[in-house]
């Protein structure tokens, strides 16, 4: 049953893609893609009744044979046959990653309907987006390490696809070559941490794995060595520190692609990665707290860049990396089933902030500056009105999904005695709440400030548009209830749900404690939101100009994104360039000396062989030849063409040879 | 009876005549009329031997050899005539195309 859930869309990007993009209409497009992303999410939501009901937590499908069964000697010395399938694995951590996945996706298809309208290539746009997500279906449903590569290159792939969706324009196509190679960093080291457990363990299978590691088939340095490998492709899929660099420049590609792929799913592949293989991380133990400590700085890191930016597009984008470092510190604290949590509910508000940002853009004819929105409450109200929400869902405040999933893995994380990864994931959840609300207030609240041709033709975007709008905006609010604690009366329901697939974390922690912890967050928040309120919207940014004016170097290094660009560019790309210099010279020299030392030789031998030839081999041919020439010259003195000349030598001829034969006989 | 030795005096006095005037004249006609000379003045000698010996096999190869000699002369003569219409001349000296 599961099996299907990836077919549609294959179905939906093949048909798009090979027939779609020459023969069908618009609507014929539409319907193909939306369809598929229909049926998959049906398909999802049906596997998800079966396995509520099914006695079994896990399911696999098999599908062939992949790679057969070879004996291998793995690291321990002992002999392992190591063989995968093209099989997929269908447990609650699979079930929420499809339904996230093709319920957001189907979501932002029917919103790209409307977004993309005006676009020139509509059928390669929607073919994409049913790769993409078959892609990351493939590698949420992979039963194998083997299988969740093939999902985890063909996300990579679709994702630079659709980022250089608009490749005529220079800063897209760079944007994805960026993203596809800062990607392959990560890849490799994925690679090399599937490689690692495969040798070490003699299996790359999930259930295999986790059967290994428990029974102490591995060594600790090699599990924290594989985990690494395995985190830093990680950190290249899910951005975060070192490899985070391409998702702000992700942001070219058009706002439905931010919203799906640089938002709500692929993004979180990492997540998900990491909570599949949580035996390993946890077992490592230093993996985990690695994992922690990039979440945490991550997460304020991101958001300090977040506050300065001023492309609607990029606050969110640096948003994107903020939160995802905080479900990694749910996840490097153990409460992995509270990472998964907050990866659903980021998946609602995040894909709402990104589309409603989207809308906001359709509605300006493109801007995306938000130095020149502004005083947009009254003339968007349905798009304002959603996008408070997401705001507000993304804060934290009490009530919406953002407040149970980040609180759930604040609590975790003060609850596993780490308290510097609190103290920052608390600063991060501080600085969220401020730079969208700083958002907001800019291009919500204050003065018109675009021009007055784009005022003329503002209106809000068509249905297409916000109907998707509306029902993530409901699940953005609904989307909490599912993990409801037990202090609120709910019964934690999404952990236990989970824990087949992620085990339960114990949460040592009082109600008080607990309490005291939402006080403090929600606190942090709102002051964080009032003071958003006092500085762009009171007192109209003047403090924040002020600040930046003052301290101009804190202001323009954060700006300037703490020229890690810059940083990357000279030491990497340069470090590499410089290293190709070097392969230059010695080709040149060196190589180039070799193949030119050898043609300087066979020059000269040639050039004896001439010599040899001219001298010796035309010399006999031509003496031959000349020896006939100086006989034939006497010879031809005979040949006098006088008849009677060889009348008279034929006499002459008989007559001796008559006489010698007289004198013979 | 013509003795055997006048008969062989004549034949080779004309095949002697003959030659001479192959090889020392040089109008063509006349050497075509010497190269008669020669085959007659060996006609005569098998004739002349062909009687001495009662058979008629000398007369009989003399009738084929003046026969060939006729065709001979009819080819002969046309050739100097062709050579003649181009050149305006019987000299046989101007015809040394094979000369090395």
């Amino acid at each position: 049953m599961f099996a299907l859930i990836p077919l549609f869309p294959l179905i939906g990007a093949v048909v798009n893609g090979l027939v779609g993009i020459r023969w069908f209409s618009r609507r014929a497009v539409g319907a193909t893609a939306v369809g598929a992303a229909g049926l998959s999410f049906a398909a999802a939501v049906a596997a998800f009744a079966g396995l509520v009901r099914a006695a079994d937590p896990v399911a696999v499908k098999t599908l062939f044979t992949w790679v057969p069964a070879s004996l291998v000697r793995t690291a321990s010395g002992s002999l392992a046959s190591l063989r995968f399938d093209m099989a997929f694995r269908y447990d609650s951590l699979a079930a929420v990653m499809t339904l996230v996945v093709t319920g957001v996706g189907l979501l932002i298809h029917i919103y790209s309907l409307g977004y993309m309208a005006h676009d020139r290539s509509y059928a390669r746009f929607f073919a994409f987006m049913n790769l993409f997500t078959f892609a990351m279906l493939i590698l949420v449903l992979g039963a194998n390490l083997g299988v969740m590569f093939i999902g985890w290159e063909g996300v990579g792939l679709s994702s630079y696809l659709l980022i250089g969706f608009w490749f005529s324009k220079d800063s897209a196509a760079s944007a994805g070559k960026k993203a596809f190679i800062t990607n392959r960093v990560g890849d490799l080291g994925f690679l090399l941490g599937t490689g690692l457990l495969a040798y070490a363990l003699g299996t790359i299978d999930i259930t295999g794995i986790a059967a290994g590691v428990e029974g102490g088939a591995l060594a600790r340095g090699t599990a924290t060595a594989a985990a690494l490998l395995l985190f830093l492709g990680a950190t290249g899929k899910s951005a975060q520190i070192p490899l985070y660099t391409w998702l702000p420049d992700a942001m070219e590609g058009p706002t439905p692609v931010s919203a799906l792929i640089h938002a709500a799913t692929m993004v979180t592949a990492g997540v998900y990665m990491v909570a599949r293989l949580h035996v390993l991380f946890t077992f490592s133990g230093t993996a985990l707290t690695v994992v922690a400590l990039t979440g945490a700085f991550t997460a304020v890191y991101a958001a300090t860049m977040g506050v300065v930016q001023t492309d609607i597009k990029r606050v969110l984008a640096y948003s994107t990396i903020s939160q995802i470092g905080t479900m990694f510190i749910g996840l490097g604290v153990g409460a992995y089933a509270a990472g998964i949590f907050h990866l659903m509910t980021h998946a609602f508000f995040k894909s709402l902030l990104f589309l409603a940002a989207g809308s906001v853009i359709h509605a300006l004819s493109g801007e995306q500056d938000l130095r020149k929105m502004g005083g947009l409450r009254s003339r968007i109200p349905r798009t304002y009105r959603v996008f408070l929400v997401g705001a507000l869902a993304i804060s934290g405040i009490p009530g919406l999904s953002g407040f149970f999933s980040k609180d759930e893995i604040l609590a975790s994380a003060f609850a596993s005695g780490n308290y510097l990864v609190w103290a920052l994931g608390l600063a991060g959840a501080a600085l969220t709440a401020f730079y969208t609300f700083r958002l907001i207030f800019l291009a919500f609240h204050g003065d018109e400030r675009f021009d007055a041709e784009t005022g003329r033709r503002l209106r809000e975007s068509p249905r297409a548009m916000l109907v998707p709008l509306e029902i993530l905006a409901a699940l953005a609010i609904a989307g909490g209830y599912p993990g409801l604690p037990r202090l609120f009366g709910g019964g934690a329901w999404f952990r236990r749900f989970l824990e087949p697939s992620t085990g339960a974390p114990e949460l040592h922690i009082g109600a008080g404690t607990e309490i005291l912890l939402m006080l403090v967050s929600v606190a942090a928040a709102a002051a964080a939101i009032f003071g958003a309120h006092a500085i762009y919207v009171t007192h109209r940014g003047g403090p924040a100009r002020r600040f930046a004016e003052k301290h101009r170097t804190l202001y323009r290094t954060v700006f300037r994104k703490y020229y890690v660009d810059e940083f990357y560019d000279r030491v990497i790309v340069g470090g590499i360039f410089a290293l190709g210099r070097i392969a230059d010279l010695f080709d040149r020299r060196v190589i180039d000396g070799l193949v030119d030392g050898a043609a300087g030789l066979t020059k000269r031998i040639s050039r004896w062989a001439i010599r040899f030839d001219e001298g010796a081999v035309d010399g006999a041919v031509n003496g031959v030849g000349r020896i006939h020439l100086s006989a034939s010259a006497l010879l031809r003195r005979l040949q006098t063409g006088r008849i009677y000349n060889y009348a008279l030598a034929v006499v002459v001829g008989v007559i001796v040879v008559i006489t010698l034969a007289v004198v013979v006989l | 009876m013509i003795p055997i030795e006048a008969i062989v005096v004549l034949g080779l006095l004309l095949f002697a005549v003959g030659f001479v005037g192959v090889v020392v004249r040089k109008n063509l006609v006349v050497m075509l009329m010497s190269l008669e000379l020669l085959l007659n003045g060996a006609n005569i000698l098998l004739v002349g031997f062909g009687r001495r010996l009662g058979s008629p096999r000398g007369s009989i190869f003399a009738l084929f050899v003046i026969i060939m000699a006729v065709s001979e002369a009819a080819v002969g003569f046309a050739l100097v005539l062709a050579y003649f219409r181009r050149t305006k001349s019987y000299d046989a000296d101007a015809l040394d195309d094979l000369k090395g």
